[in-house]
């Protein structure tokens, strides 16, 4: 199971990556791997706003469907289209394959995030 | 000879037909050019015995109650005896037109007798039959409580549901005006009762709770659950989906639910899947029965009545009133069984207990708790070599045996849910046993056979995730020059 160091990563299985003030999320190699096949990736609008725990989208595979939420508050400035022709591009790698890109509305607030080390962790606790 | 895999459209032939008309019997009339096409219609050109044996085999093709078992887990897919359906097909009823509203007061009679034994076994106040399938019920359902609220003007907008909840009850819920709070749930399914005091605030409207839970356990909490709904001003929704096991062992209404749905296509033996129709019987306690949908079938002075008058009520939700020949079925299936109800509740417990206990060694069982009328294995208690819950669900249809319920609930990533019902005798269920342990037996010696399962089908295994990603909707019915 990957996770790269400079991403901080949700208990619900989403990544983010913060630059400046915009945010990039994703989900991580734990959540397409225990979904399966990604069939469809429904995604907000540009211009949409995002809400700290409120789902954003949803991610629906051969054997389930699940809420995508957002660790931060903002407005969506970008939305990755290629994903919508090529959902199983979540299979192939997650980590380059965002799904949005948030414009934040203030400094986020990362205390409730986990590093990758934490969040591979609490994976292996998951399986257990 | 047999074949399946072509369309009729493939099995054309030019010029070939399968009518003959008496030419002299029919008047030749001309018509404008406007009216005429062009060419002429891709029609299969076809005679009788291709037609009928197109059919026939494609029909050889088919899973049903009636080829083998079913064990479906949270369909409850039993036995639909055939007396029932005869009684349903006599002219008496199918002959009645949905518009006849005089010398029917039999048929009205049978809806009042229906809707007032549905009312005692559940231990409702009182059940309307307009609803047409589960996840209608559950929308009306959702409907009446929200009216209640509005009524009472209480401002609730919450509506708790579990995270192993059937998908349809969040979905009525948002439907019905509500917003939706998920509950967690502990390791055996049953609400997490930390977590359900952590929502419990005051905008909570309602819970929706299926008990046994989907996990077939019962919910032992739940009259702690009734009384701190109820405490806040909410209201209690009970999904009918796993009634099977507490026919006339405990009532819905006595663990304090105040509105509820019956699958009737479940629990009282109506065809479903794609027998079907399905019919979904909303019951209410007493003070919530004025906003129950209209019309009402009411008895009078000197017979019964359809009233179509009913102020408070939601609405109409259905043309008319439900699948009636589905009540015809329902209703016999009460009456032939009578005191014996209690019986389907003990065989099909018995049987799920008994499955269950006989499969633990080789699949995984992560509750120790005896279940109700069905249970959730976690895969193959040996995962070394890989073989899935998938892989083991695609090697049971080279026996013969339709698959359980995989991948639901959530809570185990394996899941695979098998609900034997009551209907099957033991030789059947020992059978199914056998078969299970045979596979788990292949899933360790020779795991690849049971990878690429199924080998003994008509089609091989399908790659499901291509057919969801680029769906080909249509079929271009290429004729032969």
């Amino acid at each position: 199971m990957k996770a790269p160091n400079t991403l901080m990563y949700q208990e619900s299985h989403e990544w983010v990556k913060i630059d400046g003030n915009i945010a990039t999320i994703g989900i991580t190699d734990y959540a397409q791997d225990s979904l399966g096949d990604v069939v469809y990736v429904e995604l907000p609008e540009v211009g949409d706003e995002t809400t700290k725990d409120i789902n954003f989208g949803t991610v629906e595979s051969v054997k389930a469907a699940s809420d995508l939420m957002s660790p931060v508050n903002g407005t969506v400035i970008e939305v990755n289209e290629a994903i919508d022709d090529e959902p199983e591009s979540i299979n192939e790698d997650p980590y380059t394959h965002w799904m949005i890109k948030v414009e934040l509305k203030e400094a986020p607030d990362l205390s409730e995030l986990l590093d990758a080390d934490a969040y591979l962790r609490f994976c292996e606790e998951n399986d257990a | 000879m047999k074949s399946y895999e072509s369309f009729i459209f493939e099995k054309s032939t030019p010029g070939r037909k399968a009518y003959s008309l008496e030419k002299k019997a029919f008047k030749t009339v001309t018509l404008d050019a406007e009216l005429l096409r062009s060419d002429a219609p891709k029609l299969p050109e076809v005679y009788e015995l291709d037609v009928l044996r197109h059919f026939t085999n494609m029909s050889m093709k088919n899973y049903g109650i009636e080829t083998g078992m079913y064990p479906l887990g949270s369909c409850t897919m039993k036995y639909n005896p055939k007396i029932h359906q005869d009684i349903a097909a006599m002219p008496a009823f199918s002959g009645v037109h949905p518009y006849q509203e005089t010398g029917v007061d039999g048929l009205l009679e049978i809806y009042d007798h229906l809707q007032t034994y549905l009312s005692e076994i559940s231990g409702m106040h009182q059940f309307t039959l307009n609803s047409y399938a589960g996840a209608h019920g559950e929308l009306v359902g959702l409907m009446v409580m929200k009216r209640w609220h509005d009524a009472h003007q209480t401002g609730k907008t919450k509506v708790l549901v579990p995270d192993a909840a059937h998908g349809t009850n969040p979905a009525s819920a948002i439907v019905a005006g509500f917003s939706v709070v998920e509950l967690k749930s502990n390791h055996d399914g049953t609400v997490d009762l930390d977590d359900f005091y952590a929502k419990l605030d005051d905008e909570v409207a309602g819970i929706m709770l299926t008990n046994p839970n989907t996990l077939g356990v019962f919910e032992r909490n739940i009259l702690e659950i009734s009384q701190a709904i109820h405490d806040k001003g909410g209201l209690l929704y009970y999904d009918g989906a796993n009634l099977n096991p507490l026919l006339g062992m405990v009532r819905p209404g006595d663990m304090g639910f105040d509105i509820m749905h019956i699958n009737l296509h479940k629990t009282f033996s109506t065809p479903h899947g794609g027998g079907g129709p399905g019919s979904g019987p909303v019951g209410v306690r007493k003070d919530l029965a004025q906003f129950l949908p209209k019309p009402v079938i009411e008895k009078t002075a000197d017979g019964y009545a359809i009233n179509r008058d009913k102020p408070g009520t939601i609405g109409q939700i259905s043309q008319f009133y439900g699948n009636f020949g589905v009540y015809i079925k329902a209703y016999a299936f009460i009456l032939t069984n009578g005191e014996h109800l209690k019986d389907i509740a003990r065989y099909a417990v018995l049987n799920a207990n008994y499955v269950k206990e006989s499969l633990k060694d080789v699949y995984e069982l992560p509750t120790t708790v005896a279940c109700k009328h069905e249970f959730v294995f976690n895969g193959l208690k040996d995962k070394s070599d890989h073989v899935t819950t998938l892989d083991v669900a695609k090697r049971l249809l080279d026996y013969g045996v339709h698959p359980p319920t995989i991948y639901f609930p959530l809570l185990y990533k394996e899941a695979l849910m098998i609900e034997p019902v009551e209907t099957e005798s033991k030789q059947t269920i020992d059978g199914f046993i056998e078969i299970m342990r045979t596979v788990a037996k292949e899933a360790k010696e020779s795991p690849e056979l049971v990878k690429t399962a199924p080998h003994t089908t008509i089609v091989r295994r399908l790659d499901e995730a291509t057919a969801a990603r680029h769906p080909v909707l249509t079929y271009d019915a290429h004729l032969k020059p």
